[in-house]
């Protein structure tokens, strides 16, 4: 079969080339680099040390930095605080968005629309503005810089980014259902723990996943609220690029954290796939 | 030779999205109490819809929601330097931010930034999305939606590394610009999808079949069509330019300076109520960007998922 | 010359073969239709015709010329969709206009064309309007219109009465026939309802699995089906597995197991022992009582297992000596019918020798 080269094959390329090319330079490219230069020595003032010296092959690729970031027990203990406080988060967001997904769910479409679109506009606001905000309320309140301010502000966030996911599953699930339960005896707490919440887990691992990942690479959140212990990944790597100019480290942490993003994303998926098997009757 | 009877007609309860219509008669009367627990559909009663705890919370919710930005606003007509409590009502924080010459300058330098890189961004995601919705690409949704799901810092530490270890580019508008239209194809090329999708595809085979060629196709039946999308796609990559701190923040360089960025060092270094000033200013344009946005392709939110 | 000729095309989906070698050709001026279930190739030939797919192998030839590398804007072949498809954001005249402004039509024929053509299709007050604005036999008729404005060597209609009620059906059945025989435009028409491929063809092929079963007029295939596919397929037939035991030049004698002998006409030099089955049409079968009978060569006594009055004909499920469930249709007007049969009745089934049809395996 050969398809020759026709207006519509002409058209085909031509639309899909640019954005490929464009994503491929400007966006693969650079990942990939990443990987490269978590291998690299750092440079004298910063930045990566040449592979290259005068023709000769110096500076050869090595495994410093991530001897580096094993070796020290302090790295792994922030990773593993930032999963900590990107998990806290995801669960409270869960809590918060619930009756909120919820009562969008059941209202009239007009109404619908317009809570939602209630739901975005502080997320159009400025991440800055956001964290500004917290910033003034907890400072009077003395809990600026702790943990709690930091969670406060993730949250604060993220929220939209759970409701959204939620909403939608939820406004697809069949009221029949509960009527059903009801009439077999079932009580309120029973029926949403047996019914509605097993049938709202898709749209709770969208909303975590969409909660969860970004939380783990964060920094400014905890550069402003947060105290000196307060330290999540992102805020080690903007120091090793921009203060300690240690760049190797820094593509090394970036590699971790990709790695950690790209296990959560695949989790999240396998969980929504799971869990979505059995609510095929809801949608 | 079979002429089948009709099936009897099922009573079908009406979801709670459709509002207003009574139940078919038919249906078992149970005793129900007046708002029935587990938020159940609704049945013939309009507006309400589950209990009023559900109500209190999502109020509560939203109150959360905007509490924070309401006391940003309100204090920005502060008369007073510290943030502490209101003394009375003023616009001297606008004023002084309007004769600040280094907000202005980062202002202008986000608008132009925001207005290239959405324009740049609508015509490749406007590509994008088409590509994605007609030919299945295998490479390009993975290209253009990774950027939109993975951690700012991630994408702007690999710009950083790329700009300057392999392009050995100085850092500035143009980094910028290149950084702001990656991650907004994506955002673009997502609600002009779901705006194909939502169209009858015959439509365009109609029009070659009526003797169009794939370019006067485009230009008759396709472009028209989408331009709801392509306005919402704009308006959304603007707002993202605009509001980009994290990524903006690595590849910016020395020698520019955006508005998030001038706010992050006002933040870190001097708190005037000048810094809630800028933010009420920043909130008002983005909120009127976002309803339009919403205006013009109303399921381009929803597009998020 | 045939306008359209379609020689030895094949068309493959990966192992799949939608189209098998098929050929055909098609006179200007027919209404030809594609006949068959769903997966039977027709619909895969109607956009090869139309250009948005290419045959494996084979060739197609419109007035003598191939087709192969001709993309769809330049056939001279128009299209109209099952879902109409028409351009939403553009109104009806607007629709209309479009195949004339892309053949680069002067403002006034282009106005004058449409004008004429909305008359054509009974639309002329619906000009300025919309088409979401419209009903459904009213698109129809506006895709109708769009497809012919430019005078197209063939229209093509991929099932194009699908989505109409039954009642709007049937009138757009006449509608087309008036339409086509007006205009004069040869229609290919794709449809799994052979009663309307009946109703609305010169000529129809039936199509299974890739394959055509039989090209023929609407009365041939009813009449004289060539298999038990298409026999099945056109109307309701009766089908009994029979074996030939003698076969002379008038007459045609059949064994049917349990039931004995069954006599048809056949002209062909067929030989004891053949195995197939005996086609008989409902309408052609007599039911009477046991105490009344005609003078017939098939005779066959049986009881009603099931009856369906429907006012004007009244349905017969017979069982026969052997458990054939025959199907009868008898009208109700018959001259000397004194009553009609009840469930259990014992009856006899009749027909005349030539009233059915041997089909080879």
């Amino acid at each position: 079969m050969i398809r020759k080269l026709n207006p519509g094959n002409l058209a085909r390329w031509a639309v899909t080339l640019p954005p490929s090319l464009f994503l491929v330079v400007f966006f693969l490219l650079p990942a990939l680099i990443v990987v490269a230069a978590s291998l690299r020595e750092p440079g004298e003032f910063g930045g990566l040390a040449p592979l290259f010296v005068g023709g000769a092959f110096t500076h050869a690729l090595t495994l410093d930095s991530y001897r580096f970031f094993f070796g020290d027990t302090i790295y792994l203990e922030i990773f593993v605080k930032s999963f900590f406080i990107a998990l806290l988060t995801t669960l409270i967001c869960i809590a918060l968005a619930y009756p909120l997904a919820w009562l969008i769910a059941r209202s009239p479409k007009r109404r619908r629309d317009l809570l939602v679109l209630l739901v975005i506009l502080p997320f159009a606001s400025n991440l800055l503005i956001r964290v500004y905000a917290w910033i003034l309320l907890l400072g009077p309140l003395n809990l600026l810089y702790t943990p709690v301010a930091v969670v406060a502000g993730m949250v604060y966030v993220h929220l939209p980014f759970m409701v959204l996911p939620l909403y939608t599953n939820l406004e697809k699930h069949d009221p029949a259902l509960l009527e059903a339960a009801q009439d077999l005896g079932a009580g309120t707490w029973t029926r949403f723990w047996r019914v509605t919440f097993p049938l709202s887990l898709p749209g709770i691992f969208s909303g975590s996943a969409l909660v969860f990942i970004p939380v783990l690479g964060m920094f400014a959140i905890p550069e402003l609220l947060g105290g000196t212990g307060d330290l999540m990944i992102g805020n080690l790597i903007k120091e090793q690029f921009l203060d300690n100019r240690d760049w190797p480290f820094g593509a090394t942490l970036s590699l971790l954290l990709t790695v950690a993003v790209l296990l959560c994303a695949g989790l999240a998926v396998l969980a929504a796939k799971k869990s979505f098997k059995g609510t095929e009757a809801v949608t | 030779m079979k002429v089948e009877r009709p099936p009897p007609p099922t009573p079908r309860p009406e979801g709670g999205g459709d509002g207003g219509s009574p139940p078919i008669g038919g249906s078992m009367q149970l005793a129900r109490p007046a708002l029935s627990p587990g938020g159940e559909a609704v049945r013939g009663r309009p507006g309400s819809g589950a209990r009023p705890w559900i109500w209190a919370a999502s109020l509560g919710v939203y109150a959360f929601l905007y509490l924070p930005l309401a006391v940003v606003v309100l204090f920005s007509f502060n008369d007073s330097v510290l943030n502490a409590e209101w003394v009375g009502f003023t616009t001297r924080w606008y004023d002084r931010l309007l004769h600040d010459e280094d907000m202005l300058r980062a202002a202008a330098n986000s608008l132009l930034i925001a207005l290239v890189s959405s324009s740049t961004a609508t015509v490749l995601g406007a590509m994008a999305g088409i590509a994605m919705h007609r030919y299945r690409p295998r490479l390009l949704p993975f290209l253009a939606l990774t950027p939109v799901a993975m951690p700012e810092i991630l994408l702007g530490v690999s710009l950083l590394l790329f700009f300057r270890q392999v392009l050995d580019l100085t850092l500035g508008l143009t980094s910028i610009l290149i950084a702001h239209v990656t991650f907004s194809i994506g955002f673009v090329a997502v609600i002009v999808r779901s705006r194909l999708a939502g169209m009858d595809e015959s439509i365009f085979e109609a029009a070659r079949d009526l003797g169009a060629t794939p370019w006067a196709t485009f230009r008759r039946i396709t472009l028209p069509l989408i331009l709801p999308a392509l306005a919402a796609g704009f308006l959304m990559a603007f707002t993202l330019s605009i509001d980009d701190f994290v990524i903006t923040f690595f590849v910016a360089g020395v020698g520019v300076v955006t508005l998030p960025l001038q706010i992050y060092s006002m933040i870190k270094v001097t708190v005037t109520p000048e810094v809630n000033a800028v933010s009420t200013l920043l909130m008002l344009l983005t909120l009127s960007v976002v309803v339009a946005a919403a205006r013009f392709a109303p399921d381009a939110l929803k597009a998020r998922e | 010359m045939a306008l359209l000729e379609i020689r030895n095309v094949t068309r493959r989906f990966g192992d799949f073969k939608a189209v098998d070698d098929v050929s055909f050709s098609i006179e200007a001026g027919e209404f030809f239709t594609l006949l068959g279930p769903s997966g039977c190739g027709k619909t895969t030939i109607l956009r090869m015709i139309a250009g948005f797919d290419d045959p494996d192998a084979g060739v197609m030839l419109l007035d003598g010329r191939p087709l192969t590398g001709i993309p769809p804007e330049r056939r001279p072949v128009h299209t109209v969709f099952q879902s109409y498809a028409l351009f939403p954001h553009m109104t009806v005249a607007g629709n209309i206009a479009f195949p004339l402004e892309m053949a680069g039509k002067s403002r006034d024929e282009i106005a004058r064309r449409v004008a004429e053509t909305l008359a054509l299709v009974h639309l002329e007050d619906k000009g300025g309007s919309y088409p979401h604005e419209l009903s459904g036999g009213q698109k129809q008729r506006v895709a109708l219109a769009r497809g012919l404005v430019n005078r197209p060597r063939l229209l093509l209609l991929d099932e194009p009465l699908g989505a109409l009620d039954a009642k709007l059906r049937v009138e757009m059945q006449s509608e087309l026939i008036a339409l086509q025989r007006e205009v004069g435009i040869t229609f290919v028409f794709v449809t799994h309802s052979q009663q309307e491929a009946l109703a609305l063809s010169h000529r129809i092929a039936v199509m299974n699995r890739g394959r055509i079963e039989q090209l023929d007029e609407p009365d041939k295939l009813y009449g004289l089906p060539a298999n038990r596919f298409v026999a099945d397929f056109i109307g309701k037939i009766n089908l009994i597995e029979v074996e030939v035991a003698a076969a002379s030049k008038v007459l045609l004698t059949l064994t049917a197991a349990g039931l004995g002998e069954i006599a048809a006409a056949d002209a062909r030099p067929l030989q004891p022992g053949e195995r197939g089955c005996f086609a008989l049409r409902p309408e052609l079968i007599r039911v009477y009582g046991r105490k009344e009978s005609a003078d017939l060569k098939n005779r066959f006594d049986g009881r009603v297992k099931e009856l369906l009055y429907l006012g004007d004909v009244t349905h017969y499920k017979v069982a026969l000596a052997n458990g054939f469930l025959i199907e009868a249709l008898m009208p109700n007007a018959a001259p000397g019918r004194a009553k009609f049969h009840e469930v259990g009745d014992a009856v006899t089934v009749c027909w005349r020798h030539d009233a059915g049809i041997f089909l080879r395996d």
